[in-house]
């Protein structure tokens, strides 16, 4: 062993930093002839792990770009139908995908067919309560679950994992007897209520602070800080990232609803933006332009909120805060 | 050191609490009281009817109707969601440039509501819409195809919207998974000269055979609960005559108006939860044959 330490650096100096492990190969007769071959060896291991080859690469992007045309398409001819004016013929075997002369007279057409702004403003409402709501409480019982000693603990988690087995569907009849026996039947808070706090997102946060190592925990009880304190000081902190896609998810879910809310209202004034939208369709079913604007107004707004905050979504996934 | 008083674990699961019993315990008792009843959305005094609802139930065309369209719509579902999103999560997985954008390009369907994405789809498959038009223009056929018209037609329509808006939903639920598969066995099958296809069948899809199942019953059971997409293709009609009707549709039919039924919504609800059970159970039957 001592011979290879001391011949290495003479007859491998010309690798330099190509190769900082010594080759213990190096040290035997053979050395000479099989040290091209360990270096060939090298390459074909980066090569098929790791780094790509071209052909594959190509392959792949190809294969990215036609998901990607799937995917998004559907919404990129919907916004370029809103573009269009009556002026141009949408109703034709070769449509442009790029409107000949953009205009924006479709979404100032559907502001005029429906209040869409008041709608705007009560999707908004229902889907600000949820955020709040499950932010703030799903935080709290998420907690004390997972970070506090006490009695009946394990049952009352039973009974929100229970839950998760029941389809909303399911109970969908029984909850409009609910908020209607509370007076809410046909009112936006009868719709933001029952959604105000999920038992999923209160097991989200459960399984946010059960990660957080317990040590840290005792280190904080000894030095006397009491239970709102950790949660403040020492845990909060440490799940800003399941706080962020609850936010998130809380906001599409109140916003994209549509079962509940065709359930509980009624009123006209009331709708909100997805329950609204249908009387584009059934008022003017032919002006295809107009309900592409619509249709555009409620999903621009989610579109850009995702954008700006799917790398906190996307970080959640890869730390399995998302595993169903 | 200072001790946790009793209450305080009770006083921050407390909201939590009473919301799930509120609108998620009290609930499924209320709708096994409520199916005995002849209950009315617009209020007044119910009365108990006993079995009827069930009878009426059982007697019911659009019931049987609405369950064959469910099987139908699991069917297709099942293979297309638990293979194409697994497929699309390992295309997604390489950090090539760019990545990030694709993963959330993919992930936009779901995101968007399914109204929106509904009348996105009404629109393109309507009788003058861009897929009948294009395919006229090249002779592929002769006269508008009945996408939203034609009974099967129209089921097959709103299957392809759901799988449409599945993908990224179970592309992630995949992507995580396939975190977890190591990567050093990677390593390993790769040094042995695996290719990538070899390398997916031998080491991926065993990593990712859990995940498989449970994104299997997650398919079976949305496909079950489908709502938003045939309300919004049949323009809340459930199309021809009915027929493309889901056991959801139904439940919504009768939950408004004159002509509704709380009783008999409630009796479809306890229906739809009974269906829903059958792949959940089928799971874990799967699940402990697993562990022997």
């Amino acid at each position: 062993m001592t011979n290879t330490t001391t011949t290495e650096p003479a007859l491998g100096g010309a690798r330099g930093a190509a190769s900082p492990t010594p080759d213990v190969t190096g040290a035997t007769d053979a050395g000479r002839a099989s040290r091209p071959n360990g270096r060939d060896g090298r390459k074909r291991r980066r090569a098929v792990w790791g780094v790509m080859s071209t052909r594959e690469k190509v392959v792949r992007y190809v294969l990215l770009i036609v998901v990607l045309f799937i995917t998004i398409g559907p919404f990129l001819w919907q916004l370029s139908t809103s573009l269009k004016g009556a002026g141009e013929d949408i109703y034709t075997a070769n449509p442009s995908f790029i409107p000949t002369e953009p205009t924006i007279e479709n979404y100032l057409k559907v502001a005029a067919a429906i209040p869409v702004w008041r709608y705007i403003g009560n999707s908004l409402l229902v889907a600000a309560i949820d955020v709040f709501g499950n932010i703030v409480f799903a935080t709290l019982a998420g907690f004390a679950l997972a970070r506090l000693q006490w009695r009946h603990r394990k049952l009352v988690l039973g009974l929100f994992l229970a839950t998760l087995v029941l389809p909303g569907e399911a109970t969908i009849i029984s909850q409009f007897v609910t908020v209607k026996d509370l007076g809410l039947a046909d009112n936006l808070v009868g719709v933001a209520l029952p959604g105000m706090i999920a038992a999923l997102n209160v097991l989200l946060m459960f399984n946010a602070f059960r990660q957080i190592p317990e040590e840290i925990d005792q280190a904080a009880v000894m030095d006397g800080a009491n239970a709102m304190q950790r949660l403040r000081y020492i845990s909060l902190p440490a799940v800003q990232g399941t706080i962020a896609v609850i936010a998130i998810f809380s906001f599409i879910g109140a916003w994209d609803d549509f079962l509940w809310p065709l359930i509980v209202l009624q009123s006209p004034q009331n709708l909100t933006l997805t329950v609204g939208l249908q009387y584009l369709q059934g008022t003017f079913a032919t002006d295809q332009r107009m309900i592409a604007a619509g249709t555009m107004i409620a999903f621009i707004p989610i579109a850009v909120i995702f954008a700006v905050l799917q790398r906190f979504f996307f970080k959640g996934v890869e730390e399995g805060g998302v595993k169903g | 050191m200072r001790a946790n008083r009793w209450f305080t674990p009770w006083l921050l699961v407390l909201p939590a609490l009473v919301w799930l019993v509120a609108f998620s315990l009290w609930p499924s008792i209320n709708t096994v009281r409520l199916s005995f009843t002849n209950a009315s959305p617009l209020g007044g005094v119910s009365q108990w009817v006993g079995l009827k609802n069930f009878e009426t139930l059982l007697a019911d065309p659009q019931v049987w109707e609405a369950l064959l369209n469910s099987v139908i719509y699991m069917a297709i579902c099942l293979p297309l969601l638990t293979v194409l999103p697994l497929l699309i999560a390992v295309l997604v997985q390489q950090k090539l440039p760019g990545i990030a954008f694709f993963r959330t390009a993919f992930y936009t369907p779901v995101i968007a509501s399914a109204v929106v994405v509904g009348l996105i789809w009404t629109w393109i498959l309507d009788d003058r819409g861009v897929i009948n038009e294009m395919a006229q223009a090249l002779g592929v056929v002769q006269g508008s195809v009945p996408f939203l018209t034609d009974r099967w037609l129209l089921l097959l329509s709103a299957i392809s919207l759901t799988v449409w808006k599945g993908l990224g939903y179970y592309m992630i639920i995949f992507l995580a998974a396939l975190g977890n598969v190591g990567k050093d066995l990677h390593e390993a099958a790769a040094l042995d000269g695996a290719g990538s296809v070899r390398r997916f069948w031998s080491v991926t899809m065993p990593g990712v055979r859990g995940t498989m199942t449970l994104v299997g019953i997650l398919v079976c059971v949305s496909a079950l609960r489908v709502f938003s997409e045939l309300y919004i293709l049949t323009n809340g009609t459930g199309g021809p005559g009915g027929q493309d009707n889901s056991l959801v549709m139904l439940i919504q039919q009768y939950a408004r108006g004159f002509t509704g039924n709380l009783g008999y919504a409630s009796a479809l609800s306890l229906l739809l939860f009974v269906v829903t059970l059958i792949p959940m159970l089928a799971l874990a039957r799967m699940n402990s044959k697993a562990d022997k």
